[in-house]
């Protein structure tokens, strides 16, 4: 395909007052030119960041510029990602499950079974490596859920750094679980009284110690958003997701599948899935948003679905905001989806026809938690939850023979309190 | 070009005095106050206003500033409130040069081009957009010259010579210099390495360059204003406010008693 692309991409404008991408010829996008060097992805991505925090942000852009193809970086990475998460993860055919729905054949990414039991372990050991690197002692998170600083203080213990985590107070009282392992590991938990408490709060306040102590610290960020270059370094890093997928389906059915499925709250776990196969313009892609309580309630996080672009930590992406551009708190029943942004290749990929943004509901996804439970014996955490909701509409949609791969991100110990409490359980 | 800058920097170096520059958030801790405070700040010895736009995520400033957008925010102070503040200020006061500080996202909600004449028509002289680098401006630089207001950008401690090169061709008005590596409201001030940064800033450019973060009283503002050509005071005020809120009269009162006496300090 390299002969029909077109290098510069300059189909895709960078024009705030004109960036409608719609009708796009796909096919002439070269994917291995996103983002751009200035870490645009059209209109979304890019730096805007305060002066304060541009050195910091440069010297990470050249620290991982530099390793990013060095070998024995690249085989550092490998080796912890084999031999202390166990990867490759299974591919693994939902047989039950897609005999049950009647259509297309399922098959599970299991991410669930990487050590601390999400996806995000593959890119808090590329970037604690990076912080090592470059010589910072100490690194900072934040965390909504609290998958993301578990995985930032795992890793930190493993490789002798100091660890803060910074997480909102409601998110404290509602995570205590992870609180306590991140606290086993070592790690400093502070908790974010500002603004809404939760997820946004605490990355401003990440922020906020980064400027202060950026002689010594490394800020790793636990999804595809912030300045350029955290959009593209946490893609890359999360993309070995799509890498392996690729290869076992090739495998496992002889083909490519014919859709994607993955939940998409920052987005880090979709776009590691979808990544590999953007190319493959074959291949549907489906991100799923956090419907909450229904759309037309407002209480729901579908960024995608509903928001326009909009400039918060660091990079341009669709923002929930009202209409004097104040930053709108969101609602899940996923605390690890509830995040005002999305990750702006995401936003880029709407724009463009490449994926389509669809919602489902806290009901829906309580119902696909479920499902996989009782049907798979799997349980899911309640963010993959949203996904597995979406391919019960989907499936049967679909032939037998064809086949969607979800991503099956995170597993559901962390959520046993939430969901026995919606069943008056207290455990 | 805004002239009202170009004049006031003129004539303060004419009487060889340094500029002193408060900051308020709009709207802070209502919207009634907003505009006598910027009136008691001129009589109080104030040459340029910076006027804060209130946003939800203020992620380069520390907990004074939060706060202070957070009590405005309960008012839902918008971007048009503070434009029409600005209307109602020049009224009786068509001189004294104001420049608007905040973040992107409420000036992209109102519209770049709606939002500069907007502003322009209002008589504001100057932006500047805390997370708008440079190289994320050249939509907004184009929109800013063409209604003739300052775009104000930061300088930090860390930045390169290279950078300060890029920044001082972009910028015009004036140059604001982050004082030290943190967010606003920290109190570690070191003069001397002020002193050396704006020394080197200024081999770069003609544009004055103002110092802010840091300076909470008539010392340290008499201090960084001997070194640069002006003092930027921003966590201090919002502190009274914050320890004052219902308290109009206080609130003026006691921010007028400060940048009086930074005044007289910076004077003598």
């Amino acid at each position: 395909m390299s002969n029909v692309a077109n290098t510069s991409n300059s189909e895709i404008k960078n024009d705030i007052t004109d960036h409608d991408l719609s009708g796009i010829d796909l096919s002439k996008i070269d994917w291995s030119k996103l983002p751009d060097e200035n870490g645009h992805f059209g209109i979304y991505g890019g730096r805007f960041a305060s002066e304060t925090l541009i050195e910091a942000i440069q010297e990470l852009d050249d620290a991982y510029k530099t390793l990013q193809n060095d070998p024995t970086f690249q085989e550092a990475i490998d080796n912890d990602l084999r031999y202390y998460v166990g990867r490759p993860s299974p591919l693994y055919h939902a047989e039950r499950w897609s005999k049950q729905l009647g259509g297309a054949q399922i098959y599970l990414k299991r991410e669930d079974l990487n050590h601390t039991g999400a996806h995000k372990i593959n890119n808090t050991i590329g970037q604690a490596l990076l912080a090592k690197h470059m010589g910072k002692p100490r690194i900072i998170a934040e965390t909504g859920a609290g998958q993301h600083g578990v995985a930032s203080a795992t890793i930190a213990a493993r490789l002798g750094l100091e660890c803060v985590v910074y997480m909102g107070e409601k998110d404290v009282e509602r995570q205590k679980q992870n609180v306590y392992r991140m606290k086993l590991l070592g790690a400093e938990v502070r908790p974010v009284s500002s603004g809404s408490k939760t997820l946004k709060d605490a990355l401003n306040e990440a922020m906020r110690d980064w400027v202060t102590n950026v002689d010594n610290t490394f800020y790793c960020i636990g999804t595809v958003a912030g300045p350029h270059p955290y959009p593209m370094m946490v893609r890359n890093f999360q993309s070995i997701i799509g890498r392996e997928a690729k290869e076992q389906c090739l495998k496992q059915t002889g083909r490519l599948p014919d859709a994607l499925v993955a939940c998409v709250g920052g987005g880090s776990n979709a776009i590691g899935l979808f990544h590999e196969f953007l190319p493959d313009l074959d291949v549907k892609i489906y991100s799923v948003e956090p419907g909450g309580m229904g759309i037309e309630t407002g209480e729901h996080a579908a960024t995608l679905s509903t928001a326009k672009p909009g400039v918060l930590h660091g990079n341009r992406m669709y923002l929930m905001a009202d209409d004097n551009g104040q930053v709108i708190e969101p609602y899940s029943i996923s605390a690890g989806l509830d995040y005002p942004g999305v990750g702006p290749e995401h936003c880029l990929l709407i724009d463009m026809g490449r994926a389509k943004a669809v919602s489902v509901t806290d009901a829906e996804s309580l119902a696909g938690f479920h499902d996989l439970c009782r049907i798979e014996g799997i349980i899911p955490a309640l963010e993959t939850a949203h996904a597995l909701a979406y391919v019960k509409k989907l499936a049967p949609t679909m032939d037998k023979d064809q086949t969607i791969i979800v991503n099956l991100s995170g597993r559901g110990d962390k959520d046993l309190n939430t969901v026995a409490a919606l069943e008056g359980i207290i455990i | 070009m805004s002239t009202r800058l170009k004049d006031c920097f003129a004539k303060l170096e004419e009487n060889g005095k340094k500029a002193l520059i408060p900051f308020v958030t709009a709207g802070d801790s209502n919207k009634s106050i907003t505009v006598p405070l910027m009136h008691r700040m001129v009589e109080s010895g104030a040459d340029i206003i910076e006027l804060g736009i209130p946003f939800s995520d203020p992620m380069a400033d520390g907990p004074t500033i939060q706060l202070a957008c957070e009590r405005a925010l309960v008012h839902h102070t918008s971007v048009a409130d503070v434009i029409e503040m600005v209307r109602e200020f020049r009224q009786k006061n068509t001189e004294t040069p104001i420049v608007f500080m905040g973040y992107l996202n409420p000036i992209e909600a109102f519209g770049y081009e709606e939002f500069a004449k907007a502003a322009a028509e209002v008589g504001v002289d100057g932006l500047l957009t805390v997370d708008l680098p440079p190289e994320e401006s050249h939509q907004m630089a184009g929109i800013l010259s063409k209604y003739e207001i300052d775009p104000i950008f930061l300088l930090s401690p860390t930045t390169t010579p290279e950078r300060i090169e890029r920044i001082v061709s972009a910028g015009s008005g004036y140059l604001y210099y982050v004082s030290l590596k943190g967010v606003t409201g920290s109190s570690i001030l070191n003069v001397e390495e002020v002193s050396e940064k704006v020394a080197a800033i200024k081999t770069h450019t003609e544009l004055p360059v103002g110092v802010g973060f840091g300076i909470k009283d008539a010392d340290s503002a008499s201090a960084i204003s001997a070194v640069s050509d002006g003092v930027i005071v921003g966590s201090a005020i919002v502190k009274i406010i914050e320890n004052n809120v219902d308290d109009a009269d206080t609130i003026l009162d006691q921010i007028g008693a400060l940048l009086h006496s930074m005044r007289i300090a910076m004077d003598a």
